[in-house]
């Protein structure tokens, strides 16, 4: 049984359609990552797997349940992009309010408090919460119960570094109790370590979806391999170049070139065994080159569309 | 638990917390203290009066301030979770909107009855305390009524909020629009039967009017007050139309819940239809 099983999902608001032919599925305890552009379409995704929105055409299981379901309701936590919570109340009190509501038991509430850091200001009001705070205390409600799902919306909006290390932290914790999450943002840095699978979402369409390193291989996007401390980089720049990789200078001993995943070994072993570089740096296209290959590569879609 | 309760509690603390519940005790009590001392000043007369002269003095009042207090009370229970953010996040939890807005109607609805109880019971037992002479059993009997009246009459505002707050989308509107009722059924409702009766210069069939009375809230509950003491001829303007209506008292009561139940009920479908 899949956490999410999202078939053929097609979502209109009155003329407009937000999401088309939408197929997305999440293991159990597999992290994903739904990355997209502001009005992709994350957050009718969203909706829509927790019971707030019925598809227009298609079909959504949450759990193996429909996801208006209470008894899904009980196993999902979920934490919203913008939430204020009761500002007179206290972090304490809020908590408590929510662990009742959905029956969970309140001796949870201090600990989870703990867990994200707000011990110390749990009996003061909500008002006086930075955004950070307020955002710990949304992901504390969210873990309330011990939900065998979990949607974050923007977890990390508002968190400094440190912070948003240890949601990180949270999240592979959760991953090997063996809860399903799903993460959905902008593209994060540092995320990539954290999911298993990224889907990327453009103009209420699904570009993509796999890990990472299928992603890549999808993509075709170059390696970058950075040498330095070359005696003779001059050479090397004229030899790649007519070898027809992309490459630049650094400096008057370095060599930076952009080479395809298949040919990179390859250049790895003649840089190693010829050249005898002082120092060797290799960047993988990143998450964030992904995303951007695929958003240009709607883009030129819809262009094209648009010409026909 | 139930859910409902759940909510209810809330409210319910918040009620304590921001003070309302002590604001609105306190306000009926001197309001009720005063009419029954003070009341009569206009004729010249100090001190209580009589038991049918207090309660028709402090329901005429109670017929504005109840209305605006539950309508203050209750505007943005919908808009104002939903501005919060946790309007969304509660309908992702295992309860339904029935059960949010009936907790919501739960808790506001005991702030009301509570602060009633509080403040007007405590004049009551001021009166029955300083007042010598008074008749125990038909003073208790006059402000029971008063008081489970009103109560009744809160409630009927607390639900057409709730209405309101269900299909405003933000909060300004809501409290608008909270006026704009409250002004309705307060002060134009009256005056527009008023001109009607005036304009159609007996034209209009005079059984089919005293019924419209039962179109405003406000006028049943003033009709159930003012009626039920004997020789109760002291009704002015528009209920004096009252006295023509061939209803038993209990129909009156009967049809200040229908308004409840209608309104609450009318509040669900639009909170049903209201998207997150």
């Amino acid at each position: 049984m899949n956490a999410v099983d999202i078939r053929g999902v097609n979502q209109r608001y009155g003329s407009m359609t937000v999401l088309h032919e939408l197929e997305l599925r999440l293991g159990q305890g597999e992290v994903l990552g739904l990355f997209g552009h502001n009005g992709a379409g994350k957050t009718t995704s969203m909706k829509l797997i927790l019971g707030l929105l019925a598809p227009s055409e298609g079909e959504v299981w949450v759990l193996g349940r429909a996801p208006n379901d209470p008894d899904v309701r009980r196993q999902l936590g979920y934490l919203p992009e913008n939430v204020t919570f009761y500002p007179q109340l206290s972090g304490r009190e809020t908590l408590r309010h929510f662990a009742r509501l959905k029956g969970a038991p309140t001796k949870q509430v201090g600990e989870l408090l703990e867990q994200v850091g707000l011990a110390h200001a749990a009996d003061r009001r909500v008002k006086t919460y930075s955004k950070g705070m307020r955002q710990r205390l949304g992901l504390a409600q969210a873990l309330l119960g011990e939900p065998r799902l979990l949607l974050l919306d923007e977890p990390t909006v508002g968190l400094d570094p440190i912070a948003t290390q240890e949601l990180y932290l949270v999240i592979d914790r959760l991953r090997q109790r063996g809860a399903s999450i799903i993460l959905c943002s902008h593209v994060l840095p540092g995320v990539e370590a954290h999911i298993n699978r990224a889907a990327i979402l453009a103009r209420g369409r699904l570009q993509a979806v796999g890990s990472l390193a299928s992603l890549r291989r999808e993509a075709g996007l170059p390696a970058r391999i950075r040498a330095s401390g070359l005696q003779c980089s001059k050479l090397w720049l004229e030899r790649w170049r007519a070898a027809g990789y992309c490459v630049r200078a650094l400096g008057n001993t370095g060599v930076e070139v952009n080479v395809p995943d298949g040919l990179k070994l390859e250049l790895l072993r003649q840089l190693l065994g010829e050249a005898n570089p002082g120092d060797i740096e290799i960047q993988q296209p990143s998450l964030e080159d992904l995303y951007r290959y695929y958003m240009e590569r709607a883009g030129d879609v819809r262009a094209e569309e648009g010409r026909a | 638990m139930n859910p409902i309760w759940h909510i209810a509690r809330k409210e319910l603390s918040d009620g304590l917390r921001n003070r309302w519940l002590l604001a609105i005790s306190v306000l009926f009590a001197l309001l009720a203290v005063g009419i029954a001392w003070f009341g009569a000043a206009a004729s010249g007369q100090l001190g209580f009066t009589s038991i049918p002269a207090t309660i028709a003095s402090l329901a005429s009042l109670a017929t504005f301030l109840m209305p605006l207090i539950a309508l203050l009370l209750a505007y943005d229970a919908i808009v104002g979770e939903d501005e919060g953010g946790t309007l969304m996040l509660l309908l992702t939890y295992p309860l339904g909107r029935g059960q949010i807005l009936l907790g919501k109607f739960l808790g506001h609805g005991l702030i009301l009855a509570l602060a009633t109880l509080i403040g007007f019971g405590g004049a009551m037992l001021a009166i029955a305390v300083l007042v010598k002479d008074i008749q125990l059993g038909l003073l208790l009997w006059a402000f029971g009524r008063f008081m489970l009246s009103s109560t009744l009459l809160g409630w009927v505002f607390l639900a057409l909020a709730y209405v309101l707050s269900s299909k405003a989308g933000e909060k300004s509107t809501a409290a608008g629009l909270a006026l704009g009722v409250w002004f309705l059924f307060v002060l134009v409702f009256d005056l527009a039967l008023l001109a009607l009766l005036v304009l159609s210069e007996g034209r209009l069939s005079p059984e089919l009017l005293p019924w419209l009375l039962l179109l405003n809230p406000t006028d049943v509950y003033r009709l159930i007050n003012l009626s039920g003491f004997e020789g109760g001829g002291s009704a002015m303007g528009v209920l004096s139309l009252g006295s023509d209506l061939p209803l038993p008292g209990a129909a009156l009561w009967l049809c200040l819940l229908l308004w409840a139940g209608a309104s609450l009920l009318l509040a669900y479908r639009v909170f049903k239809r209201r998207s997150v």
